[in-house]
């Protein structure tokens, strides 16, 4: 008899994924159920004083807002992300544009942060523009907000929306979309009927590539944000390093992780009526 | 009769410098069944899509009965299209694609169930209403999208070489299962195509086209039978092509010179002078081979030797290629029970006499004077 030796195959990875991943979050969870050390660390005593802590007015409020900043980023990068998608896929440039896409990445995440503050910032470009023209006095506070942390999170997670979407559309059938108008759909129809539903593989990829990093998010709030925009990375870094309290952090993360899960999974399964919603919603 | 008439009026389309349709015009008659036959790159699909509304004429008019639709998006025109590839939505069922063009018009839920129903059993598909595209074979493809474009009762059915997919049998079933709903439903259709045996075997009439602009409009047998020039009596069918020169006339007959073969006696509308250069075909159907020179008298009858060079055996006919002189002449034999005159059937390197009536030779160009 044959043996199956996929299994085999896929045991490097195996290895590398409960090295570095299963470890640290088994670490993690084990972390929130102790004390706390006195000057960081744990005291290796069974506690649920972390949990108890959790569930105060001002973290809720802070997963609330992780989680809207993170929506509102995936939603409003999904809508850019589409027709840009769309453009490359039917554009003769198409490998020139996709490298475009991919340029941001030969640069330090950081290093782009840094330049949006540049951008952004009291004595930014964008400011000097709208001082030099006259259209402001006195500088816009464009930094250290939400809309700040959104226009950067879109920023950082649009080539992530941008790439599945492409591949998807650039399988896509466009003699359907001719199909579609001459059996009587106007544009639009033809979009939210034909196209959307034959490209919703990559669409719940964006979703997913976008909103699971935003909402684990911890540099950009912290660089770019300000107090409306705590996020629950920014809580945990700041348990983890100021306040010293491990066990509260790891029981954030802990609470962080099943968040996503819980949302990643709610998605999947709105998405697979989603041919059925969008038919319904659309004119 | 259902439909309506179609108009192409000295339509040119362009893409870049390229011409795909040079002033093309055309009238196309209420139900009737209208073929665009020719090579690939002739236009006809260009000519299609104009007409569908996908893209718009560089110049020249689009009309239906009266109404000029080229300003028309496609969902605004009561044409509907057959795709080549069929174009059938792939995250719908057979059910739901052809409810599709029901569902934009927001007709109620009963009146859809019972309209697609109809259609379904129209092409025979009912059985197979919850399955997706991707589990049916080419020939279900098909009539799906022939329901699909036909449940908006359109003035006019656009057939994009919907055969083309398919294996030659089925291409045969499908077409004439096309023919009985065209009966059926009565409106005009336009079907491309660029196979001969198709166009001419469904058509009420056909356009042959060619490099962007159409050489001929007739019935299947006036597009055989008299073809308006070299290209379509090459492109239909399979033919002889003679040249000679014309040495005398006598009425509507004339006496050829042709190099290699003789004098030959052509029968012509068209007005030949002593000296004309012309071109004429005979199908190979209408030749007759005989190893008898007995076998071919009679009057009229035009009577040469050759030699038969080869021979192909295609089942229900064999094709001889006959040396006459320089040229090869092809002549179609079908098989009968008792085919061996004189007892020995005709074989390679036979001498042989070929004939055929003065009647059968058609004069398709005249050159010179």
């Amino acid at each position: 008899m044959r043996k199956n030796v996929g299994a085999l195959y896929a045991f490097p990875i195996g290895l590398w994924i409960t090295l570095f991943f299963v470890v640290p979050i088994s670490v993690i969870v084990l972390y929130s159920f102790m004390a706390k050390g006195l000057y960081g660390g744990v005291v290796f005593r069974f506690s649920l004083d972390a949990y108890r802590e959790l569930f105060n007015a001002a973290l809720l409020h802070t997963a609330l807002t992780t989680f809207l900043l993170a929506a509102v980023s995936t939603l409003l990068t999904l809508v850019l992300a589409l027709p840009a998608a769309y453009y490359i896929a039917r554009s003769r440039f198409r490998n020139t544009l996709l490298l475009l896409i991919i340029i941001p990445f030969w640069t330090n995440f950081l290093i782009r942060i840094y330049a949006w503050i540049a951008i952004l910032g009291n004595n930014g470009f964008l400011n000097a523009l709208l001082l030099r023209s006259g259209i402001t006095h006195g500088y816009a506070h464009f930094l250290y907000n939400r809309y700040a942390v959104v226009i950067v999170l879109m920023y950082t997670y649009l080539p992530y929306a941008i790439l599945p979407l492409y591949s998807a559309i650039e399988k896509f059938d466009f003699s359907l979309l001719e199909a579609a108008r001459d059996l009587g759909a106007t544009r639009t129809q033809a979009v939210f009927r034909v196209l959307l539903p034959n490209i919703k593989a990559g669409i719940t990829t964006a979703v997913l590539f976008t909103f699971i990093p935003a909402f684990g998010q911890y540099a950009v709030p912290q660089l770019v944000g300000g107090r409306d925009s705590f996020m629950l990375g920014t809580v945990i870094a700041r348990e983890l390093t100021v306040s010293r309290n491990w066990p509260l952090a790891s029981a954030i993360a802990a609470a962080l992780t099943v968040m996503t899960t819980l949302s990643v999974l709610a998605f999947m399964r709105l998405n697979r009526s989603a041919g059925e919603l969008i038919r319904e919603s659309v004119p | 009769m259902k439909g309506c008439r179609v108009t192409v009026e000295r339509v040119t389309k362009s893409f870049g410098s390229f011409r795909a349709l040079r002033e093309v015009s055309f009238s196309i008659q209420k139900g009737e069944f209208f073929s665009l036959l020719g090579p690939s790159g002739c236009g006809k699909t260009t000519l299609l899509r104009l007409i569908a509304g996908f893209d718009d004429p560089t110049a020249g008019d689009i009309r239906l009965d009266d109404a000029s639709v080229v300003a028309l998006p496609s969902n605004e025109r009561h044409v509907n299209t057959v795709f080549q590839s069929y174009a059938l939505f792939p995250h719908l069922s057979v059910y739901e694609n052809v409810a599709f063009p029901l569902r934009l018009k927001k007709i109620p839920e009963g009146a859809i169930r019972v309209k697609v129903g109809e259609y379904l059993a129209m092409v025979r598909l009912e059985e197979h209403r919850d399955k997706f595209p991707a589990r049916l074979s080419g020939g279900q493809k098909q009539r799906v999208a022939i329901a699909r474009a036909l449940i908006n009762e359109p003035e006019v059915l656009l057939l994009d070489e919907p055969l083309a997919a398919l294996d030659a049998k089925l291409r045969q079933h499908m077409l004439i299962e096309l023919d009985t709903i065209h009966d059926t439903v009565g409106i005009t259709f336009i079907y491309v195509t660029h196979d001969q045996q198709e166009a001419i075997s469904v058509s009420d009439r056909v356009a042959v086209m060619n490099e962007g602009a159409v050489l001929q409009i007739g019935t299947p047998r006036e597009i055989y039978e008299s073809p308006a020039d070299l290209f379509v009596a090459r492109f239909i069918g399979e033919t002889n092509i003679i040249e000679g020169r014309v040495t005398s006339t006598a009425g509507s007959r004339a006496a050829v010179d042709v190099p290699g073969i003789g004098t030959v006696t052509v029968e012509s509308a068209k007005p030949l002078r002593p000296g004309n250069v012309v071109s004429l075909t005979v199908r190979p159907e209408k030749l007759v081979v005989s190893r008898e020179k007995a076998d071919l008298t009679g009057d009229d009858m035009i009577c040469v030797q050759g030699i038969v060079e080869e021979i192909i055996y295609t089942g229900f006919l064999s094709k001889y290629f006959i040396k006459v002189g320089e040229t090869t002449l092809r002549v179609f034999r079908q098989h009968a029970n008792h085919q061996a005159a004189g007892g020995r059937a005709i074989t390679w390197r036979d001498p042989v006499y070929l004939g055929w009536h003065a009647g059968d030779a058609y004069v398709v160009e005249v050159r010179g004077s």
